[in-house]
């Protein structure tokens, strides 16, 4: 049992935090935000230069073999830092599947694209009525000939509008909510059938929702098993909330830190309000609300590698539960603390807030998750 | 990072519980499971089992009759002790006077007192809340005179966990009134039955008799039974409720409750089903059986630490252990009460003596409910707990 980092974990950590310190202040943030697709290209190729974008992938496929560690490293830092680019969406979901089931040749032209930063991707698998259950599958692939045709509309897909190939979920068999039948498909965003409306999100952000008429693909589109590929969805949406969970810690570290050097200064009545014995109190809960998710982010990080998979979806569904209970705490908790300043767009914290706050909405809430951990059998 | 024990870890925890199993007596364990009191024998009977197989004060060092386990070993000792469940051993004397005699204390008090702690020959009390001072715990008032070779003492203390069974107590003193508040106590001993000490019963909302009120008439007291310097004793006093960490957090306990409730919840019915198939009580059981989880990580997360990097100065996340913990033991027990229902209300007139075998089930879970509300306030209350972590770690 160890919790520490090894050196090269330290070191990977160093590197990012100060990557980051130096290209990803608040005011650079906003104009990132401006650019096409709503993050910026210079810092991204920065953090392909750094090995970052190269880190889960095997060294046979051109990546540096790192594992679940590495990306919980990565992720709490580009949560600390409220980092735009879609890291989540190309390395860590549009990697997972590569790594997971993709063929050497969907390994080969795609894999040494992401590596270098020269290409992103997107995960285009929410629909309109699916909700967070990720077998509730209504696009349909239909085969023609060796290859398919896809239909259907995705929505919230993240990096959508920049991204050079898209993941789709498509039904290839049986009706909507069945649990068999679905395959998933490496599409290029510019094929012909693909439309796309883009917008920001509520965290500033950028996402589309896109449309597939009859969208054709080859042979070779298909991630996987088509016929059956919930288990490999679920694989890797499970680390993608894993990922995310440890976004969450970084960006909880970063409110709470903030938080509290805001009412150190601020002063009311003569005195620094942090002096108060209620705000006091209140920054103490937020501290017990952020170690038990950052305890609950290591444990889901860990419970990645079980080799039960029922015992690894229960633990991350778990480690999803606590850090939505306590982000919505510390978010919250975060802007009363600050007051109306916590109000305005021009103070860091309530864009901290604000990305945390789709978190919780993303890829199963705490309702959703605590369901699933109670019709388990329960978890100790 | 890594969660997985070592081989050997296993092992040790194998052989932990084979212990339990062959050597808890059944009936003290049932009184556990059910919430129940257990009588002076039937502690003092399982400890010095313990004691015997050399496990009795397993955290003290090997000198002293420790064990020299790593803090790996100290962790799964405690959750199966806990969880088995057994009585965990006298907290009074092992983890509290004892450290403080072995550290500050000369050597004839350790030899004097430290195999009798051990053994369970002296059983301790603690006598630091007064009436006054409860969570401002300096403001103490109870006086040590000193009068040729002897203490003269005179107050009162209370909250003074089962004094009632006491034959020593370790008493936090007044001996310089003019000090700051905090610089003139001293940490004194003395035996129970000395003349001008009584102890009075405080009756607690459970119905039970755990703590007393102990009050100090003229007690005269042996100059030597002064531990460590004069007027130190605040230090001492900080030192031993710091020593208590992760164990604090009662894991194992929280754990073994939540078994016992998912068992119970497949039994009782309501509206024509076990209540376990009730949608909205299951969640919250898996709520709480989740915070659960993400304590005894942050407990992991201490004794990882500790046995790296050594245990150097108190944990600051020993106060996350001791809100969340405290919280959660509340919790479990107010599941155990959503699972009764209506039967909770029956007052078990036969108190804890096994005799009421058709309600022993349920007989003692409003009682601990009631009794666990406890958990938040002692040891330093859960607002004192916030306080530390503001100050301590938020530099608030």
């Amino acid at each position: 049992m160890d919790f520490d980092l090894t050196e090269e974990q330290r070191l990977l950590k160093d590197s990012i935090d100060g990557l980051l310190t130096d290209s990803y202040d608040f005011e650079s943030r906003k104009k990132y935000m401006k650019e096409k697709g709503g993050w910026s290209k210079a810092v991204w190729l920065k953090l392909a230069e750094q090995g970052l974008l190269g880190l889960p992938f095997s060294e046979a496929d051109g990546g540096f073999g790192g594992g679940g560690v590495e990306t919980m490293i990565v992720m709490e830092a580009l949560g600390k830092a409220l980092v735009l680019e879609p890291y989540l969406a190309t390395v860590v979901i549009g990697g997972g599947f590569l790594r997971h089931a993709g063929s050497d040749a969907q390994k080969a032209a795609h894999v040494p694209g992401i590596v270098d930063g020269s290409k992103t991707l997107a995960f285009a698998q929410l629909e309109k009525n699916s909700r967070y259950d990720l077998f509730d599958v209504a696009t349909t692939a239909k085969k023609k000939g060796d290859g398919w045709i896809i239909d259907g509309e995705k929505f919230v897909v993240l990096n959508g509008e920049n991204a050079d190939t898209l993941i789709v979920t498509a039904r290839t068999k049986g009706s909507r909510r069945d649990t068999t039948g679905i395959g998933v498909f490496l599409v290029p965003a510019d094929a012909k059938g693909v439309t796309k409306k883009s917008y920001p999100t509520q965290d500033g952000l950028h996402a589309a929702d896109i449309t597939f008429t009859g969208v054709e693909v080859g042979a070779d589109a298909a991630i996987g098993n088509p016929d059956d590929s919930l288990a490999l969805i679920e694989r890797v949406v499970d680390e993608a909330r894993v990922a995310l969970c440890a976004e969450a810690v970084g960006l909880m570290d970063e409110s709470l830190k903030t938080t509290v050097e805001y009412i150190k200064t601020r002063k009311q009545f003569g005195v620094a309000i942090g002096s108060f014995q209620s705000l006091q109190h209140r920054a103490s809960d937020m501290f017990v609300a952020t170690e038990q998710a950052r305890s609950m982010s290591m444990f889901a990080t860990m419970a990645n590698d079980f080799e039960d998979a029922k015992e690894r979806s229960n633990a991350i569904a778990a480690a999803k539960v606590q850090i939505g209970k306590s982000l919505k705490f510390v978010g919250q908790q975060s802007i009363q603390l600050h007051g109306g300043i916590g109000m305005t767009m021009e103070a860091k914290i309530g864009h901290y807030f604000k990305r945390l706050t789709m978190i919780e909405n993303t890829f199963g809430d705490t309702d959703y998750h605590q369901r699933r951990v109670a019709d388990s059998g329960g978890l100790i | 990072m890594d969660l997985a024990f070592t081989k050997e870890e296993q092992a040790f925890r194998e052989e932990v519980r084979a212990f339990f199993r062959d050597n808890v007596p059944p009936d003290t364990r049932r009184k556990l499971v059910e919430g129940r009191h257990l009588s002076k024998d039937e502690m003092v009977t399982w400890w010095r089992i313990l004691n015997k197989k050399g496990w009795g004060v397993s955290h003290w060092p090997k000198q002293y009759g420790g064990t020299g386990w790593t803090s790996v070993q100290h962790y799964i000792f405690n959750e199966e002790l806990q969880s088995y469940p057994a009585p965990q051993p006298l907290a009074f004397g092992v983890s509290m006077v004892g450290p403080v005699i072995y550290t500050f204390g000369n050597e004839e008090q350790k030899k004097k007192y430290l195999p009798r702690i051990a053994n369970v020959d002296d059983w301790w009390c603690q006598g630091f809340s007064e009436p006054g001072s409860g969570s401002d715990l300096a403001s103490l008032k109870t006086k040590a005179e000193r009068r040729g070779d002897k203490w003269i003492i005179n107050g009162q203390k209370t909250w003074t966990t089962l004094a009632q069974h006491a034959d020593m107590i370790f008493c936090l003193c007044r001996t310089d009134a003019s000090a700051k508040k905090q610089m003139g106590i001293s940490f004194i001993v003395f035996p129970m039955k000395s003349k001008g000490v009584t102890v009075r019963p405080i009756q607690t909302i459970d119905g039970g008799h755990e703590v007393n009120e102990v009050f100090f008439d003229d007690v005269e007291v042996p100059v030597e039974n002064l531990i460590g310097e004069e007027n130190k004793g605040w230090d001492y006093a900080k030192f031993l409720l710091g020593n208590e960490r992760t164990g604090i957090a009662r894991v194992g306990v929280s754990k073994e409750r939540l078994r016992r409730i998912r068992d119970l919840a497949g039994k009782v019915e309501s509206s024509g089903k076990p209540i376990i198939q009730d949608a909205a009580f299951r969640e919250k059981l898996a709520a709480c059986e989740i915070e659960l989880k993400a304590l005894e990580l942050t407990q992991l997360r201490v004794v990882a630490d500790e046995g790296k990097h050594g245990k150097g100065k108190p944990n600051p996340a020993s106060s996350v252990l001791k809100i969340k913990g405290s919280e959660i033991q509340q919790t479990t027990t107010e599941l155990l009460m959503e699972v009764i229902g209506p039967f909770a209300a029956p007052y078990d007139v036969h108190g804890d003596d096994g005799s009421n075998e058709a309600m022993d089930w349920t007989a003692q879970i409003a009682p601990s409910y009631f009794n666990n509300r406890k958990v938040s306030i002692y040891g330093g209350s859960n607002e004192i707990q916030r306080n530390i972590i503001a100050k301590a770690v938020l530099g608030l």
